[in-house]
């Protein structure tokens, strides 16, 4: 089901542990659901600030940026980056993978475990596959 | 009857050095600021416990501000976060990218001359753990202007979420054009070094920068505030 995701984003800040549940089958956060709260609650932490409210690149930092942060909601964008890149560039920055220096390196914030999260978390919001 | 009497007196006696043991400074802090900033390390340093505080932790005060800044600004605060602490509770998206919400964000309070200085002065006691800061890292060497800016712009990325000039820059971070006449030098270096020792769970990454950089970025802040914030 291809769901309409600027309409459900208000969902994400004003209800978030709500959507979170309804996707993690009615439970806590849990690895059979498509994504945890934990990597919900660090992407409106963490991500948010550069990759937007609507998950389209257009945060409240990105007036002034020379280079535009990615569109999390381009599922052809996302779709070409495979789990194991995105992972990287999350945990080590841009210039790790030859791109933006202002993507920070995170992982000094977050964890391997919470980093894998948070991919899933990106699968789910570009609904673009596994990336495997 | 004797007896509550005697409980009562016996209370006011333990009360009494309390109270007096309180500056008006303290007093200032418990009655208006602790309802949004922890004045006491918090047990819980978690990142639900970030999304909950209302403001930014003050039990290091002491070690963060410059006194004369702090008297200033308490008679007349500023906005120092363009988008508030903090800062995804205070945007809203927009036709181009996010704004802030200006409809969420509520006035700082603002005292009279002589409680602001009372204020100040009680934070300024309030130091924090002895391990906070790296003392003595700041070296105090000029900077040249041109080179911190292509640091702090392009090498490094600062920019991304910090105003090095009003209204130019991120806003998730707080406006760096009066750090130097707010912030302690090796606050601010200790901060870039590793933010979240500081502050934990805090949005801004720690960038694993070299000592040539932290100098570098450390001493272009603290000469902003006298090129570009006067």
């Amino acid at each position: 089901m291809k769901m309409n995701f600027g309409q459900r984003v208000p969902a994400f800040l004003q209800a978030g542990l709500l959507v979170a549940t309804c996707f993690v089958s009615g439970g806590p956060a849990s690895a059979d659901g498509p994504y945890t709260q934990g990597a919900l609650r660090n992407y409106n932490t963490y991500c948010v600030q550069c990759h937007g409210i609507n998950r389209n690149g257009r945060g409240v930092n990105s007036r002034d940026m020379s280079v535009q942060p990615r569109d999390h909601s381009d599922a052809k964008g996302m779709g070409d980056i495979p789990n194991d890149e995105i992972f990287h560039v999350i945990k080590d920055g841009g210039l790790a993978v030859n791109k933006s220096v202002l993507m920070p390196a995170w992982g000094n914030v977050m964890n391997d475990e919470e980093i894998k999260e948070l991919v899933a978390y990106l699968r789910f919001v570009c609904n673009c596959g596994s990336g495997k | 009857m004797k007896l509550s009497l005697l409980a009562a007196l016996a209370m006011g006696l333990v009360a009494a050095p309390a109270v007096a043991a309180d500056s008006v400074g303290t007093g200032i802090l418990k009655s208006q600021c602790i309802s949004c900033h922890a004045i006491v390390k918090p047990d819980n340093a978690s990142l639900a416990r970030l999304w909950e505080r209302k403001g930014p932790d003050l039990y290091y005060a002491g070690s963060k501000f410059n006194r004369p800044w702090l008297e200033k600004w308490l008679q007349n605060p500023v906005r120092i976060r363009p988008a508030g602490e903090f800062y995804t509770k205070h945007i809203k998206g927009s036709d181009k990218e996010d704004v802030v919400d200006e409809s969420t964000m509520a006035p700082h309070v603002k005292l009279p001359k002589a409680d602001a200085e009372a204020a100040a002065e009680a934070l300024m006691a309030l130091t924090g753990p002895t391990d906070l800061l790296s003392k003595g890292a700041f070296k105090g060497e000029k900077v040249s202007m041109s080179m911190g800016a292509m640091f702090f712009n392009k090498l490094r990325g600062c920019a991304a979420c910090h105003q090095a000039k009003p209204g130019t820059g991120g806003s998730s971070g707080p406006e760096l054009y009066t750090a130097g006449e707010r912030l302690q030098p090796d606050y601010i270096y200790s901060y870039i070094k590793n933010p979240q020792a500081i502050d934990p769970h805090i949005w801004m990454p720690t960038l694993n920068l070299a000592e040539p950089d932290l100098q570098r970025l450390t001493g272009y802040i603290l000469q902003l505030s006298a090129s570009e914030g006067k």
